[in-house]
């Protein structure tokens, strides 16, 4: 399927200083037509768009936009999450750097449908870079009158990834360590202080103006039967050309990383982050949605000369570093599978490494509490399955080196 | 004070910690103490946050700092070389500080720069595409 531009259309179009690029570019049509409908029109239009969350999790945006406008209490908040931590993911930079006024619009959109008086951008540290910026848009919004019903502050990270877990990031708003919470209450009934809170990924948002502006049947035409609309891909590794791009919904993988990123002599792809999953290159025909892998939208690239076990040893590290801690199975999971993962990148490894690291994926996919913990497995368990003999024959040396040192065991 | 008030001025902790982070380059622990007062918090509630996010430190700082990201991306674009050079030219290994405390030389989780990578943040200023000619400028532009 082809390149699309709907979230990126005017990225690098206009100029993301000066509001009058923006509306000559039908800038604030779409929030002014959606401050003419009634609030559950504008929720009933993104319903039937069929829009799904593209933080990763892939949860219907008109859905949650209704439970949140259904929950009772006055103060309610949205919150935009631009804390995207996720290895090879970029995309939010890039939004964020070249069109705040969507975004911005898309804010005031969705306060105006769930009737939310105070915004949050949640902004991650690394991105400090960005806030000059982003606070700039803000106050010429604000200027040119569009933001009369909604107060919209960033709040800034300070580098913890796990932050992008929704419940995580409520939590380092509230001034905490940003751990995860026990769900249910999910946020749309008890979020932020106690109360309902709508969460959006940053390309979630991106959408919303244009799916008011050519209708929920524009918008539902375009990807699979699950995934509607577009996906913005961050491509990265071992490619000619790393970027951002946006392609509909369902096109395959060698479409993105062969025909537009130029990548040679693949071995594997990884689709979304570090908990992603893993494509070798025999599946590179593999169409990308909901359906089948999709995460955040990262792809990242491994060409032939790269080791597997390398690879997985080092997700499995930032897994660990970036466990928050409050679970066990996560903590003490990701800590247990570095140490045989390290084991056997050094030529240490034993027979039954095999055996326990798919033992302990089991425990850590069912028992953790967030997405880190129960993913964290993924890559792991996906490189067993394509590249079982790297693992199989880094433990043949491991045992034959030991041999030569005249230690017997295994 | 009312509860209302006491939560939501906790609302600010991790501000004020990054805020003391920019301007004295670590947080002290006298500056734990106080601002636990001041919000009336436990010690150990503030310590909690001051330690859990990355970006932070307990220990004092140069007064540059870089961050090189070692993430996936960054390393199979040699993040190592970008590491290796900065060792050379300073003299200290990641986790460390020039003695004269200009710069300190840390590790990065991703900074979402992958499409630049190698990658690092000079005092939250991105820096991409890093050679090793680019790094001994961009050292030597260092106060």
């Amino acid at each position: 399927m082809p390149e699309k531009r709907i979230v990126l259309k005017n990225c690098q179009v206009i100029d993301p200083r000066d509001i009058y690029t923006y509306l000559e570019y039908d800038g604030f049509k779409a929030l002014t037509q959606a401050l003419g409908m009634t609030p559950e029109a504008v929720i009933a239009e993104v319903k039937a768009s069929g829009l799904r969350g593209r933080g990763g999790a892939g949860f219907p945006c008109g859905l949650k936009w209704e439970l949140a406008r259904k929950s009772s209490g006055v103060e309610k908040y949205l919150i935009c999450n631009a804390d995207e931590g996720e290895v090879g993911t970029f995309k939010d930079r890039y939004i964020l750097q070249h069109d705040p006024f969507t975004l911005i619009e898309a804010m005031a959109i969705a306060a105006y449908a769930i009737s939310v008086k105070q915004a949050f951008i949640y902004l991650r540290a690394e991105y400090h870079y960005l806030l000059e910026g982003l606070l700039d848009a803000i106050e010429q919004v604000k200027a040119k009158g569009f933001l009369a019903h909604l107060n919209i502050e960033i709040r800034e990270g300070g580098g913890a990834y796990i932050c992008g877990e929704e419940s995580a990031l409520m939590d380092s708003i509230e001034g905490k360590r940003g751990e995860a919470r026990f769900k249910p209450p999910y946020p749309p009934s008890k979020g932020l202080w106690g109360k309902p809170t709508i969460i959006n990924n940053v390309e979630t948002l991106m959408n919303i103006p244009a799916i008011l502006l050519n209708g929920a049947r524009w918008f539902n035409q375009i990807g699979t039967d699950k995934s509607k609309g577009t996906k913005v891909f961050s491509v990265s590794g071992d490619v000619a050309r790393p970027g951002v791009c946006e392609f509909v919904m369902g096109s395959r993988l060698d479409e993105i990383v062969v025909d537009w990123a130029n990548a040679r002599d693949i071995k594997m792809v990884q689709v979304g982050g570090a908990t992603g999953g893993i494509i070798p290159y025999s599946m590179i025909k593999t169409p990308l949605a909901f359906e089948t892998v999709l995460g955040s939208g990262a792809v990242t690239v491994f060409d032939k000369s790269r080791d597997t076990l390398d690879f997985v040893s080092r997700t499995v590290e930032f897994l660990a570093e970036e466990s928050c801690g409050k679970c066990t199975p996560c903590r003490e999971g990701t800590e247990v599978m570095l140490e045989i993962l390290g084991r056997l990148t050094r030529g240490d490894g034993q027979q039954e490494d095999i055996q326990t690291l798919e033992e302990l994926s089991n425990v850590m996919s069912l028992s953790s509490l967030c997405g880190l913990g129960q993913a964290a497995s993924i890559p792991v368990m996906d490189t067993l399955k394509y590249f079982r003999n790297e693992y199989e024959t880094r433990i043949k040396q491991s045992v034959f080196l030991r041999s030569l040192r005249g230690q017997q065991w295994q | 004070m009312p509860r209302k008030v006491k939560v939501r001025g906790r609302e600010y902790l991790l501000a004020l910690l990054r805020e003391e982070q920019e301007k004295a380059g670590y947080i002290s622990e006298q500056f734990i103490e106080q601002t636990a007062k001041s919000i009336d918090l436990s010690i150990s509630e503030v310590y909690g946050v001051a330690t859990f996010y990355h970006l932070l430190s307990t220990r004092p700082l140069g007064r540059n700092v870089i961050h090189v990201c070692k993430c996936i991306p960054c390393c199979l674009k040699s993040s190592q070389l970008v590491v290796e050079t900065i060792q050379e030219k300073l003299g200290i290994v990641p986790g460390e500080t020039t003695l004269d405390g200009r710069i300190s030389l840390q590790l990065i989780n991703c900074i979402g720069a992958c499409d630049q990578a190698p990658a690092m943040l000079l005092n939250h200023e991105l820096h991409g595409s890093l050679t090793p000619a680019k790094i001994a400028q961009i050292l030597e532009a260092c106060p």
